[in-house]
């Protein structure tokens, strides 16, 4: 189990780094995405200071959101999500494995740019220490999610909006509690409440999650 | 020998071939009861019951609001109910009840969602309020598009079913977490805010107006599931001699095709 794990999420990530513009992606989603909301909202500092926990957390879930409908799909065009189906009792390793090497491809990046984004927002140097710790907690849960849609959605007529439209509820409360971290330093408050309750949901979704998408996995491709 | 004839008796209205019959002959039952009920529940509501001291004669819209409120979110967790028995015992009808009930389920939230909006206005000032329950709804109503569209766009029946049962029972597990966290968001962001809950204390006659008119919404509910449930497993068991039988035709292999 445990192999099977590592050997998925290193085939993953040797795969990642030989496509790298479309492992480069959703990061540059984001980026875009970020920067439309002061062409939209305006370059006033208080707004943007304002808005921005809640604008790089949503994007950091719409980027997840349509990055993860390619985790299963390329596997099932080209018959190797079967092959690794045949390893006996793999699926919740699979599982595992895919929300592990989605969020190292795609998680991970997203974490290590948030900064920057913190400093063309104008957000202060606290600020943006809680935003990369909530992110850091909570772009796991959007992988694990994200994860289950993909395995759900799997080969499916516009999968990609239909996965948004059934994994974006599931993942209210990571971005409310994520959002909420940051907006609570802002206001001068303790975040540790809301650290705990993201931690809470982090812990609750690896474990079910996995379980979920093997058993849509499951469905799937029976 | 009474434990096998009863759990016989129970399966029996398992079978589609029984289910037809015996919902068809229901569904006019269910019609007839929540007509009746809704009138003599309105009629309690808008003619008898004394107009609000705060609210005025706009209050009046809790009787369809509230019921409303219920049944949504009763009917999400019946609909993962039967969803799950249909994944787990491969029961067929189970499946197509599930399938059945969630149009209804999402009716009523729209429902429940639109009637507050009508009574936001005049009591609130304001069709709509970020406030906790007013958000959680519409995040149910979300819940059930979803699970609507992901059933409807799996050509497959079994795989259908089975992954909206999935997704029910990952929805109803979700359910309280998504409320809690709204309603800590909706505290930490608004403050005091209007409540639904600061409504005064109700008369006897309202809550009996109120009372029946959840009866009947939940026969309507009874109604249009049976005739909906109906028609899925007609159309599902389009082959089947029972299926050929129930629509009058005379040699259903040859005419299957059609």
């Amino acid at each position: 189990m445990s192999t099977t794990f590592a050997v998925l999420v290193a085939r993953d990530l040797r795969l990642a780094a030989r496509r790298r513009i479309d492992a480069a992606l959703p990061i540059a989603f984001f980026t875009v995405a970020v920067s439309l909301f002061p062409l939209g909202v305006g370059p006033e500092p208080q707004t943007l200071r304002q808005i921005a926990p809640g604008v790089v957390w949503v994007a950091a879930l719409l980027a997840a959101m349509l990055s993860v409908t390619q985790l299963y799909a390329t596997d099932l065009a080209d018959g190797s999500l079967e092959q690794m189906l045949l390893v006996p009792d793999a699926r919740l390793a699979i599982a595992a494995a895919k929300a592990a090497s989605h969020w190292l491809v795609t998680g991970l990046p997203l974490v290590v740019v948030a900064p920057v984004f913190g400093l063309m927002f104008d957000m202060s140097g606290e600020a943006i220490a809680a935003l990369v710790a909530s992110l850091v907690l909570g772009t796991p849960v959007l992988s694990l999610l994200g994860g289950l849609g993909a395995a759900l959605t799997l080969g499916l007529r516009s999968g990609a909006v239909l996965l948004i439209l059934i994994i974006v509820p599931l993942c209210i409360p990571a971005l409310i509690f994520g959002a909420g971290a940051v907006a609570a330093v802002d206001a001068g408050q303790s975040a540790r409440g809301h650290y705990s309750l993201l931690g809470a949901v982090v812990i609750f979704t690896a474990v079910l999650a996995p379980i979920a998408t093997a058993a849509a996995l499951r469905i799937a491709t029976e | 020998m009474s434990t096998t004839t009863s759990r016989l008796r129970l399966y029996r209205f398992a079978s589609p071939a029984t289910f037809y019959p015996l919902a068809g002959k229901l569904v006019p039952w269910f019609a007839a009861v929540a007509a009746i009920l809704a009138a003599w529940g309105l009629w309690l509501g808008m003619l008898r019951a004394p107009t609000d001291a705060t609210q005025g004669d706009a209050y009046r819209i809790i009787f369809i609001h509230v019921p409303a409120a219920w049944m949504s979110m009763l009917l999400y967790v019946v609909m993962a109910f039967w969803a799950a028995v249909g994944w787990a015992f491969n029961a067929r009808l189970a499946s197509v009840v599930a399938r059945a009930i969630a149009p209804t389920g999402a009716m009523f939230t729209f429902l429940a969602l639109w009637t507050g909006a009508l009574w936001g206005k005049p009591t609130w000032g304001t069709w709509w309020v970020w406030d906790a329950r007013l958000t959680s709804e519409l995040i149910l109503l979300f819940l059930y598009a979803g699970y609507l569209a992901l059933v409807s766009a799996i050509d497959d029946p079994r795989r259908a079913d089975r992954a909206g049962a999935l997704l029910a029972i990952v929805g109803s597990v979700n359910v309280p977490i998504i409320y809690f966290s709204v309603v800590w968001w909706n505290t930490l962001h608004q403050g005091a805010s209007v409540s639904p809950a600061a409504a005064p204390k109700m008369a006897a006659i309202m809550l009996q107006a109120m009372l029946l008119m959840t009866l009947a919404f939940w026969a309507y509910a009874f109604a249009v599931i049976f005739v909906r449930a109906r028609a899925i497993a007609l159309e599902r068991d389009n082959d089947a001699n029972w299926a050929g039988a129930a629509v009058g035709r005379a040699h259903p292999q040859s005419e299957a095709t059609t």
